[in-house]
Parts: C-alpha cells; structure tokens; sequence
C-alpha cells in the first residue's frame, strides 16, 4: 500500500447518515429491548422460584390429624410418627409441638389461645429423601388404618399446581417476548422503507451505475444493523441494571413483613445467570432481527421499483 | 460459435434497437409512437427535439428505466421485455449516463462520486485510484478530488457526472443536455471531451437542443417529433 492509500480518509457510506432518523429508531429499538429483557428476567425469576418452591415442597410431606371427642391425639401424633418414620426414604418425623402450632395460628387468630378450647388439627412433619422417595400409598394405608382421624398430604398437588403456573407464565412470557419482537420488526419495516424513501435518489444513482440489489441491500443493512445494535445494548443495558438494582433493594429491605412475604414467593429477587445469558441473545436477536428485515424489506422495495418501471404511469 | 453469433447479433442490431417501440404513460396518449432505431458501436449522434417531444423518455428507455408499452428494444443482443431482472445491472453496466441535473451524491467526494461505478462492482481503492485521479484530470478537476459537489459549478458538476458515466469504460454514453447548465466556451470544451470519447471506441448519444452544439459536428441526428422519429446521416 502506498503512502497516499494510508494518509486517504475512509470512503463515505454510501447511504448519507444524517438521512435516516437514526436516534429516534435506536431509542424505539432500545425500549423494545428493554421491555424483551424484562420479560425474559421476569420469565427466569418465576421458573427459578417455581424450581425452588417444588424443590422445598416434594421435601417434605405432612400427617394431619384432626381432634376429636375422647380422642388422644398426642398419642395419636406419636402413633404416626413412629409408623412414618420406620419407611425407608424418611429422613426424619416430627411432631409440630403445642407452642409452635399455637405459633402457626397466631398471625390468624391472636395470641392466648387455649388449644384445648378449638378443634385445631395437629402435625407431624414429614422429610422425604428426594432421591428415593417413600412408598406414599403404602405409608397413607398404614396411618389412615392406625389412626382413623389422620390424612397424609405428600403435597403433590401443590407441586403440579405450581409447575402448571410456572409454565404458563413463562409461556405468557414468550407470548409477550414474540410480541414485542414483532413489534420491533414492524419498526424497522417503517423505519427502513422511510429511509429508502429518504434515499431515493442514492437508490436511483446506485441503480443507473449498475449496483445489484443485493448491494444497495447490504447498505442499508450495516446502517440498520448498527442502531439496531446500539439500541438493544442500550435496552438490554438498562434492564441489567433494573435486576441489579432490585437484587440490592431487596436484600437490603427483606427484614420488613411485606418483603418477608415476597421473598417467600420470589427468593432475594438476585438474578440468576440465565436471565443475564437471555439479556446477551435478546441483544444478539434484535441485532440479527433488525438486518434481515432490513435486507428484506429494500429487497422488497427494489423489487416495487423495477414493477413501477412496468408501467410508466406509477 | 457462440461468440461468433453474438458478434453477427451486434453487427446486425447495433448495440441498441428499437423496432416499433411505443411508451404511454397511463391512458395518455402516446409519448412515443412506433419509434424504430439502431445505434451502431462507435457511432456518434445527437437526439434532438422541441422541449416536450419525449427525449428524456427515450433516453429512460434506452437505460432501462422504463419499460415500453409496446414495441421491442433490443439491447447489446438481448430483448428487454424477457430480460431477467437480475441481469439489468449487468447491462447497466455497460452503459454510461450522465443526466442533466448530474445526480451527485451531495455527501460524497468529487472522488468517491466519480469512483461509485467501481465501488459498486466491489473493486479496491487501490486499484483505482490513479483511474479516477487520471480521469478527474482529463476532465480538468485534478485539483478538487476531495471537494464536494455543492461547492461546484454547474459546468464542473456537469464534468464530474461525464467522468462518473466514463470511469468503466463504457460501450456506450447517453448525456441528457450536456451543456444545458453550462457557458458556451465551456459546452465546446465538453462536446471536444465526447468527441475524444467516442474516438477512442465509445458510441455517444448526446439529447439536446442546442443547435449551436449540433452544427459544430457532423454526426447523425435523430430528431423526435409528436412522439415519432426521424433518423438522419
């Protein structure tokens, strides 16, 4: 390369910059993205608590029994107790104590309650090896038959309730993701025939000097591709920042009752890697996104161009 | 063989023909009507007319910006009814225009204009910069390789797009009043331009109405009328 060829200034883009509405498509790009990430966070906070919450459930599972008239029901505690406990895939049984059921009640009924007074039904509390869980059948035919009054809940409705809710949340969550992406596509088919429309004349220049269509194409494609690009950075950006934040609000606020609450059903609010991961392909998405209906679209209206010249009138 | 026939094809058709041809622009009537030409390789003439006689429609015509209503028009052997879209800038290619409003692209360098043709066919800088250089200096704009075009003249405007419709050489070259922007010392200049052109090989199409221009050389004219040519030398 000679000295001349290093001291010459790049070649100017052939399709003008300051043509295109480049800032206002990037902050449109950049709003789609962010609410795509959002969803994908939200999507993998909801899978991951629905994760924890059936890992916590299918732990465990609970004997009640209910009083009666002249019936013992602390030695009808320990009577289940010993017959759960004595199956292989019990890690341990134990009865939930007078004081901590009076506990349980509390936030409900008040303090200074006589346990005598009320039918309450008493406990036991199940630990179930996950990994080779006890014959439930079995183990529910042998309490129900030693003591009338006592029910063996292993929670498995729980878990199918809350794994058909985590579905359809993360279905609903795709459904939204897919809308928003269509939406995003439709802005940039506005977008790009505006500026094809804009460029009318670098078109017509490009065609008469013999440029393929798949040339004139790629021009446009790199301008797009770039404010695509630097929007869904800036989107997915934003919304990174969004989870960090909330993961630092709530594990500073947990100590209150309200979020006590809301970490029961949403963990600390922290993020896992998938969501971050989903933030890096939404970018990726909305940048390929935005090229190949870029490339489609002046196709599309090079292929109007070469109609109208069909019929002069047009 | 097939090369023969194709050089049998030209010789016969000229680079360009026209056999019949008609254009109307919706349900108006005809702007051309049964209009029947040959443009031979090398040749040189002047496609003049009243203003409104469909000149510029021709000349859309002969660089496939528009389609005939009727009629066929052959070109460089090919018929450009049945030609497949995906071959026009092939022929485009091969054909050089310079229009009469210069179509410059007001955000590139007088270089980077008159280079387009190139950069479009995907060649290097490298390769030819001391074209478009060599080419900017016959035209007499070696010193403003790096202006843009709003800063120029009409007539170097005018010499800017000459050299854009030249840079690849092409086999032939259609200007729409080349010197409708232009002084006349400065229109003599650009008419002895396109007679060195085609003397090196290129056939030239020149629209115009300036009869000065037309008598300074001895050529074949076409000269549209109502929409019908007449095909004279």
């Amino acid at each position: 390369m000679s000295d001349q060829d290093h001291r010459s200034p790049p070649a100017s883009p052939i399709v003008p910059p300051g043509n295109i509405a480049g800032q206002a498509m990037a902050l449109v790009v950049a709003i789609m993205s962010f609410l795509a990430c959002l969803t994908v966070g939200g999507v993998s906070l909801v899978g991951q608590s629905a994760a924890t919450w059936q890992s916590q459930i299918s732990r465990e599972a609970t004997v009640q029994i209910r009083p009666a008239r002249d019936f013992d029901i602390e030695t009808a505690l320990a009577e289940a107790q010993a017959i759960a406990a004595d199956y292989e895939g019990v890690r341990s049984a134990r009865i939930i104590g007078r004081e901590e059921t009076l506990g349980l009640l509390e936030p409900w009924l008040g303090s200074g309650l006589g346990l005598d007074e009320l039918p309450v039904p008493r406990l036991v509390v199940i630990t179930i090896d996950e990994t080779a869980p006890p014959d439930f059948a079995a183990m529910r035919a042998a309490i129900t038959e030693a003591v009338p009054n006592a029910t063996l809940d292993d929670h498995r409705a729980w878990v199918g309730r809350l794994v058909a809710m985590a579905r359809t949340t993360t279905l609903a969550g795709l459904a939204v993701l897919a809308l928003v992406m269509a939406a995003l596509v439709m802005t940039v088919v506005f977008a790009t025939r505006g500026a094809l429309a804009g460029n009318h004349e670098v078109i017509e220049v490009l065609h008469f000097v013999g440029a393929r269509a798949g040339f004139i194409a790629r021009q446009f494609e790199r301008r797009f591709l770039v404010i695509g690009l630097q929007g869904a950075a800036a989107g997915g950006a934003a919304a990174v920042a969004v989870f960090l934040v909330t993961g630092f609000w709530a594990s500073r606020n947990l100590t209150s009752a309200e979020n006590e609450q809301l970490s029961a059903f949403f963990g600390d609010f922290s993020m896992g890697a998938i969501a971050y991961v989903g933030v890096a392909l939404v970018v990726v998405l909305v940048g390929a996104l935005t090229m190949v209906t870029t490339r489609v679209t002046v196709l599309r209206v090079l292929y109007e161009i070469d109609e109208k010249r069909a019929d002069p009138s047009l | 063989m097939l090369a023969q026939a194709q050089k049998a094809i030209r010789e016969r058709c000229g680079l360009i023909r026209f056999d019949n041809v008609g254009l109307r622009y919706g349900l108006e009537p005809e702007v051309l009507s049964d209009v029947s030409f040959h443009i031979p390789a090398q040749s040189f003439q002047f496609l003049t007319g009243p203003s409104g006689a469909g000149k510029t429609s021709l000349l859309r015509l002969l660089f496939m910006s528009l389609r005939p209503t009727r009629g066929q028009i052959t070109l460089f052997g090919k018929d450009v009814l049945s030609l497949d879209r995906r071959e026009m800038p092939m022929l485009r290619r091969r054909i050089g225009v310079v229009f009469q409003d210069f179509r410059l692209l007001s955000h590139m360098t007088i270089f980077e204009n008159v280079a387009l043709p190139l950069r479009v066919r995907g060649k290097e800088v490298a390769s030819y910069r001391r074209d478009v250089s060599e080419l900017l200096d016959w035209v007499g704009l070696g010193d403003k390789l790096n202006a843009l075009p709003p800063v120029l003249s009409g007539g170097e405007k005018q010499r800017v797009a000459i050299a854009r419709a030249l840079i690849d050489q092409p086999e032939i070259l259609l200007a729409d009043e080349p010197t409708g922007n232009v002084d006349p010392p400065m229109a003599r200049r650009l008419l002895r331009l396109f007679i060195e052109l085609n003397r090196s090989g290129t056939a030239v199409v020149i629209a115009t109405h300036d009869l000065g221009l037309m008598e300074q050389v001895d050529a074949r004219r076409m000269i549209l009328s109502n929409g019908h040519l007449d095909v004279f030398g």
